[in-house]
């Protein structure tokens, strides 16, 4: 039975709580604003097919991009017109979830185009809305690409002129020249019979992503009061006498009755598989079991820096692998200049008994610090009570805080002894592990066999993990 | 208490919440939404219910751009006490 009330539907936060202003419950729109409408079209429709639940919203940069103040949903926030690319991952990891990218013409015409071209062309199963209000609305009505010809902006006070700023970019008719979108609509808000068939045509979209059937546009002529500088009403007129000899309405593309559902398959690599597909797991059978080692050590954010050349990246890649094979939960990212040898470079290294929510190390408990600028850079951030490990043979200064473990090591002496300065990274890494004994030597030894490609360099790097083990190990506080 | 069935649609206009646009007084098939002549505290002239021929039809409710500003309650709307809300 047809409902006996229209109201606010549940799909909006019943106040707006994400909204700094004072006023919960009124949204940030400007008076006559298009986005108000659609917003009541989607949530209306998330309603009506109890799909919010598993909704992500996806808000792009522009007016809307408060669109998680209001909608109960899950939201992101993407980049300026990358809201696509982000629906695309989301959707690819959640492929139950139902993601609707939300974007203005600004957004998805100028510098989104690449995203939005590529993710129709891929047919994701994502839907998309796009508000063409031909301006840039929130920076206060600049030409956007969907600016039609001769339209006065602030950027084209004399009109825009196609000889000199290009035709206005058609949107549904370039999306649905592309073989994969399977629903592409321009709909306008302008009076009662238009705001139905927009209202359906966002339902529609919304449907055929619940239903598998892949890629859905709706272009929505919505009109931008503020930014036209008219009045409310006048402005649904102008999009009515003016924009829609530009912008013809229509259903471009429909083959929503033709295509088969299509859900892709679910990756059913294991993990062994994925860890045997990116070579992180050495050919063994052995089992590596962890060590017992002092709780301030635990869960170490390492933060190994130096120039590059020095093996800075393979020292952390190497703790991450020796992680892995102790079954830690590990992450390794690695971040450097342009230049192979000599730029500055760092990694960032976690080696948890939690799952690790960022591969980003802000604040390091573990500093490894390979020359004088990573120590002089590094040494303020890390964490009160954290370790400082530094090759005293390249950094002649010393460790200024008090309030942390120090490691002195003089670790490129010590590999020049063993008859190659380059293994000077491997005996850092040991004397991180034999220090706080987080890992077995064995351990470290096998992380060689796949982080040493040179097999005649094997060992003398195996000699440097006992020197670098041994020593980190003789200097562990009792 | 029993349930009520409402017998006349009626529509209502959230004063505090309309930003006074007027795209439902123009979209209004039988003309019954107007402005006020007071303005509410955000100083926008709010559209009101003239009180008599709403049909319950909606279009406002679509046409306004506001998730809450108006509510249309149809007839056969059930309903506890005296008056909808």
């Amino acid at each position: 039975m047809a409902s006996k009330v229209l109201q606010k539907p549940a799909s909006f936060y019943d106040t707006y709580e994400r909204n700094p202003s004072t006023d919960k419950k009124m949204p940030h729109y400007c008076p006559g604003c298009g986005h108000g409408n659609v917003h009541k079209f989607i949530a209306e429709a998330l309603d009506n097919y109890e799909l919010a639940d598993r909704t992500i919203f996806i808000s792009p940069v522009g007016c809307s991009v408060f669109g998680y103040y209001y909608f109960d949903t899950g939201n992101i926030q993407a980049a300026h017109g990358r809201a696509p690319a982000v629906a695309t991952g989301i959707k690819r990891a959640h492929p139950h979830s139902i993601v609707i990218s939300y974007q203005g013409d600004g957004d998805l015409a100028a510098i989104g185009t690449a995203e939005i071209l590529h993710a129709a062309n891929r047919g994701e199963n994502i839907t998309v809305f796009f508000i063409n209000n031909a301006i840039y609305g929130m920076t206060g009505g600049q030409m956007a690409p969907t600016t039609l010809e001769t339209q006065k902006t602030t950027t084209t006070p004399t009109g825009r002129n196609a000889r000199n700023e290009g035709y206005p970019v058609k949107v549904a008719e370039l999306i649905s020249q592309l073989e994969a979108p399977v629903y592409v609509e321009r709909v306008a808000l302008f009076d009662n019979k238009h705001r139905s068939r927009a209202r359906m045509a966002v339902r529609k979209a919304i449907k055929n992503q619940a239903d598998h059937l892949g890629f859905s546009l709706v272009e929505i002529l919505s009109p931008c009061p503020s930014g036209w500088k008219m009045d409310p009403v006048d402005s649904l007129h102008w999009i009515k006498d003016v924009m829609m000899n530009q912008f013809p309405l229509g259903v471009y593309k429909d083959n929503t009755k033709e295509v088969e559902p299509y859900e892709a398959p679910k990756m059913q690599l294991s993990d062994e598989e994925i860890k045997q597909a990116i070579e992180i797991i050495p050919d063994t059978e052995k089992e590596f079991k962890k060590t017992e080692y002092a709780e301030r050590y635990a869960n170490p954010e390492i933060k190994v820096a130096g120039f590059g050349g020095q093996g800075v990246l393979l020292l952390g890649a190497a703790l991450a692998q020796a992680g892995l094979l102790e079954n830690y939960n590990v992450s390794w990212l690695p971040s450097y200049g342009p230049e192979m040898r000599g730029g500055t470079a760092n990694c960032h290294v976690n080696v948890r008994n939690i799952p690790v929510g960022s591969p980003v190390v802000n604040d390091p408990t573990v500093l490894i610090a390979l020359n004088r600028p990573s120590l002089e850079k590094f040494e303020p951030v890390v964490v009160k009570n954290g370790l400082i490990i530094y090759d005293t043979s390249l950094i002649d200064i010393e460790v200024q805080r008090d309030d942390v473990e120090v490691l002195a090591i003089p670790a490129t002496e010590m590999a020049d002894k063993l008859g190659n300065t380059r293994t000077a990274n491997m005996i850092a890494m040991a004397a991180f592990a034999g220090y706080t004994g987080i890992f077995n030597r064995e351990t470290l030894k096998e992380t060689l066999k796949t982080a040493i490609k040179r097999k005649k360099l094997l060992a003398i790097n195996e000699k440097a993990v006992d020197e670098g083990y041994e020593f980190g190990k003789s200097k562990r506080p009792s | 208490m029993q349930k009520k069935k409402l017998e006349k649609p009626f529509v209502k206009v959230v004063p505090e919440l309309c930003k006074g646009c007027g795209i439902c007084i123009e979209a209004c098939p039988p003309e019954v939404l107007k402005f006020h002549d007071k303005f509410n505290t955000k100083g926008y002239h709010f559209a009101y219910y003239l009180g008599d021929d709403c049909r319950g039809c909606g279009v406002c409710f679509y046409a306004c751009p506001e998730p809450e500003a108006i509510i249309v309650y149809k007839k056969g709307y059930e309903y506890e006490g005296e008056e909808v809300a």
